[in-house]
């Protein structure tokens, strides 16, 4: 058997009551290596849990603080405007400076420091390798590294806020020449972007190294659930995606600091100056390598959340889900062509019928298998007597939502109506309708649907369904005004909002309400945050499989599993993933691990 | 719990997990440099004249600029250090650590060769008051070389490590530590490889 040893170590310890010794040897572990510099899976997928919903919320509020200079521009922030520098806000009243770090790092917190890490980091790290029935990651040290590169990532961009000038302000995609000739901010955001591309490289190896070679005995790539192939994928996307960001961030960070010009043409002019620089270079070079990461990241931010959608469809529905494999094809697709539409970004940048009809084309076909997942996520539902779990409810709201943000992408796609949107609101809500209430409802999901496995408890429903209806509404609230702002031709990244401009009087009082469903918003995670910390200690007991579930994960006993060991025995597994409603079986449900 | 397959080969990969994992690192090492190369590339295309005006002077060809015999010279230290590299390694798998301490020697002195050669070069252009600022051939001339010669420290770095505290590991576990000398040897091979297509893309053509 493959799994000798460990057959061996787990059969010398289990006779009479050793599972008690197992615990006490794991107790034995010093506080700083089980939860400071922990190597087991768990913890650091714990690690990563609290740091990027720390982040969420960082990001968060630089976007509740931006909305109230969009919805009342100019007038001094109530209550909290005090708090502030006189840098910051003179008076209570945010400066141009201010809005432009807190929009850039809105971004970057958001997708780098937020979401990526919940998506990949945490989810990835808990639950892969006890669905494919591993002891832990295949290199427990590195991915402890990576969690504390990404770690000193997060501190490096929020120390950025206290440097001269305060943080980046050239957006999150920081387009040369604005980022090159920006202040230091700009330099400590490209040092924290190399610790971030450093984590997940370093992450990405270990997944996709753990996925090929720990699977458990019998769990052939067919029988992988779908989210571990969603973070397969995902990984190779990191894996192969971000090195030419990282290139581009050496790049800048060489005119930035030695004075090159890769980014930089000849004779450009600063407050009327010319630049004293060799020039020659070119702002493009830079939309070229940031696009080729930034496009495939867009699937990085979705795939797991399709993964999490699939797996609580599937639980929740009885049912297995409708093209299993047709939707891992999909995938597979999905990521290849990723890395062959970026240039759709850059449709105004004066680029040729030639490339332009080339990345019109690729972009068209890359919706294709989108459209197979989410169809097949739909026709699960199909005839199903679906029970409404709190996490079923995250995960049915993700498919329009998810639904709404792709359909108005495809306009994005086609250069002669993507000219007139580019940069303007319709944008903004696009891909915030994949990222938020698609990604981040499907993040909560997860978080609803794997508690019980992490703590032993559940999270209490009731406040879990007034924490679903609140954001999801607010969500829309929020975003669903932006498609007709866009529309109107409103920019994004306005200080004021569109206040000054005179196409945009119809629809500048959307703002106000955007921002009142944003402060809602905020109001409506209070309950999520209490359940989530009070359910720790005080939540309903349940036992080891309380959703009645076919992975691997819920087989694993004791809840939550031993560090480094997560399986009894080793696990053989004997059947598909999703294994429901087998006809003349006993139970509605047959686990990997049956024979 | 052991965690599986560390040592052994996993019968249907046919690889054991280090070995998985320096591929992997190494396929989105060359995605790092593809994205410089590519970049070579653009900023080539885009320009007037390469390498073009640098210090005052007109340069029509980048051997004008860069030594060629030094490079050359360099080209083949590395492509020595690889041989000695496998040599090391063959020799753990032939139970001679006498040898291999030899070879893993030599390879980590030719690595200090290679860069004491990059430093002379580095320092003529330096003294000729060619800075990457200068032109964007240097600049790229520097960040791709700069970026390799970090890599090849890198590599001195590992080398080292298994010449020194590292051989502990033959002692107790002489295939896992074999395994581990193959896969510093793969990294050591990509260092070799990346130079040598740097070699004729920044220096001849």
């Amino acid at each position: 058997m493959t799994y000798g040893t460990e057959r061996e170590m787990t059969d010398s310890v289990s006779g009479g009551d050793e599972s008690v010794h197992d615990v006490h040897r794991y107790h034995e572990e010093p506080f700083w290596r089980k939860y400071i510099f922990a190597t087991d899976h768990k913890m650091i997928g714990i690690q990563y849990a609290l740091t990027a919903l720390f982040f969420l919320l960082t990001g968060f509020t630089f976007m509740m603080l931006m909305r109230w200079q969009l919805a009342y521009p100019g007038q001094p922030i109530p209550l909290i405007g005090w708090l502030f520098s006189d840098d910051t806000m003179p008076g209570g009243v945010m400066v141009p400076e201010f809005y432009n770090q807190l929009g850039a790092m809105h971004g970057t917190i958001m997708v780098f420091l937020g979401v990526v890490p919940l998506a990949v980091g945490a989810f990835g790290n808990y639950i892969v390798p006890l669905q494919i029935g591993a002891p832990d990651m295949a290199f427990p040290k590195l991915n402890m590294a990576s969690y504390w590169v990404y770690f000193c990532g997060g501190v490096v961009m929020l120390a950025s806020f206290f440097v001269p000038a305060g943080a980046a302000k050239a957006g999150w995609t920081s387009y040369p020449p604005l980022a090159n000739i920006e202040t230091m901010g700009q330099t400590m955001w490209l040092i924290g972007m190399m610790f971030l591309i450093t984590s997940s490289l370093l992450g990405a190896v270990n997944f996709l190294t753990t996925i090929i070679q720990l699977r458990a005995p019998g769990m052939s790539y067919f029988r992988m659930p779908f989210f571990v192939w969603a973070q397969f994928v995902t990984a190779f996307l990191l894996l192969l995606a971000f090195p030419p960001l990282e290139a581009a961030a050496f790049l800048q960070l060489a005119d930035r600091l030695i004075g090159t010009s890769f980014f930089m043409p000849s004779g450009l002019v600063v407050s009327g100056q010319v630049l004293d620089i060799a020039g020659g270079g070119s702002p493009l070079l830079w939309q070229h390598l940031f696009w080729f990461l930034a496009h495939p990241e867009v699937y990085v931010l979705i795939l797991p959340a399709m993964g999490i959608v699939a797996e609580i469809i599937a639980n929740n529905t009885r049912k297995p889900l409708w093209g299993y494999k047709l939707m891992v094809y999909s995938l597979l697709f999905l990521g290849a062509m990723s890395f062959i539409v970026w240039a759709h970004h850059m449709f105004i940048t004066g680029m040729g019928t030639t490339m332009g009809a080339f990345f019109q084309v690729t972009t068209m076909i890359i919706s294709i298998p989108s459209v197979i997942i989410l169809s097949g996520l739909f026709l699960s539902l199909w005839g199903a007597s679906m029970r409404f779990t709190t996490p079923m409810l995250f995960a049915l709201a993700f498919l329009p939502m998810f639904g709404i943000g792709g359909l108005t992408g495809l306009p994005l796609g086609l250069a002669p109506t993507d000219i007139p949107l580019h940069d303007t609101m319709y944008v903004i809500g696009h891909f915030h309708y994949i990222v938020a209430p698609g990604t981040i409802l499907a993040l909560f999901a997860g978080i609803y649907y794997w508690y019980p496995k992490v703590t032993g408890r559940k999270l209490n429903d009731f406040w879990g369904r007034i924490h679903f209806w609140g954001t999801f509404i607010c969500m829309n609230g929020i975003f669903m005004p932006m498609f007709i702002q866009g529309l109107a031709g409103v920019s994004r990244r306005l200080y004021d909002g569109g206040a000054t401009y005179d196409f945009a009087a119809n629809v500048v009082q959307y703002n106000e309400l955007m921002s009142i469903f944003a402060w809602v918003l905020a109001l409506a995670q209070i309950p999520f945050f209490i359940n989530f910390f009070l359910s720790i200690k005080k939540g309903k007991e349940v036992d080891d499989n309380p959703w009645k579930a076919t992975t691997l994960e819920w087989t694993a006993t004791p809840t939550p599993p031993l560090p480094h060991v997560n399986f009894e025995t080793v696990p053989t597994v004997y059947r598909g993933p999703y294994e429901y409603s087998v006809p003349d079986s006993d139970s509605d449900f047959t686990p990997q691990n049956q024979p | 719990m052991d965690i599986p397959y560390t040592v052994e080969a996993r019968p249907d990969t046919g690889v054991n997990n280090a070995k998985l994992g320096i591929w992997l690192f190494l396929a989105s090492e060359i995605m790092l440099f593809g994205g410089l190369f590519s970049a070579y590339i653009f900023l080539r295309i885009g320009a007037p004249e390469w390498p073009g005006m640098m210090a005052g002077h007109m340069y029509g060809r980048a051997s004008e600029v860069l030594s060629v015999p030094l490079a050359t010279l360099n080209t083949f230290i590395l492509i020595g250090s690889s041989v000695t590299i496998v040599m090391a390694w063959a020799s753990l798998m032939m139970n001679r650590f006498d040898k291999y301490r030899l070879f893993m020697g030599a390879t980590i002195l030719l690595a200090f060769g290679f860069l004491i050669i990059k430093g002379i070069e580095y320092t003529s252009k330096f003294s000729h008051g060619l800075f990457p600022s200068e032109s964007n051939f240097l600049g790229i001339y520097f960040v791709l070389t700069g970026l390799h010669a970090v890599h090849v420290i890198g590599g001195i770095i590992i080398n080292s490590y298994f010449l020194g505290p590292g051989t502990k590991l033959w002692k107790t576990n002489p295939k896992y530590f074999t395994n581990r000398i193959e896969v510093a040897g793969l990294y050591w091979h990509f260092v070799d490889i990346v130079w040598i297509f740097l070699f004729p893309t920044i220096y001849l053509l």
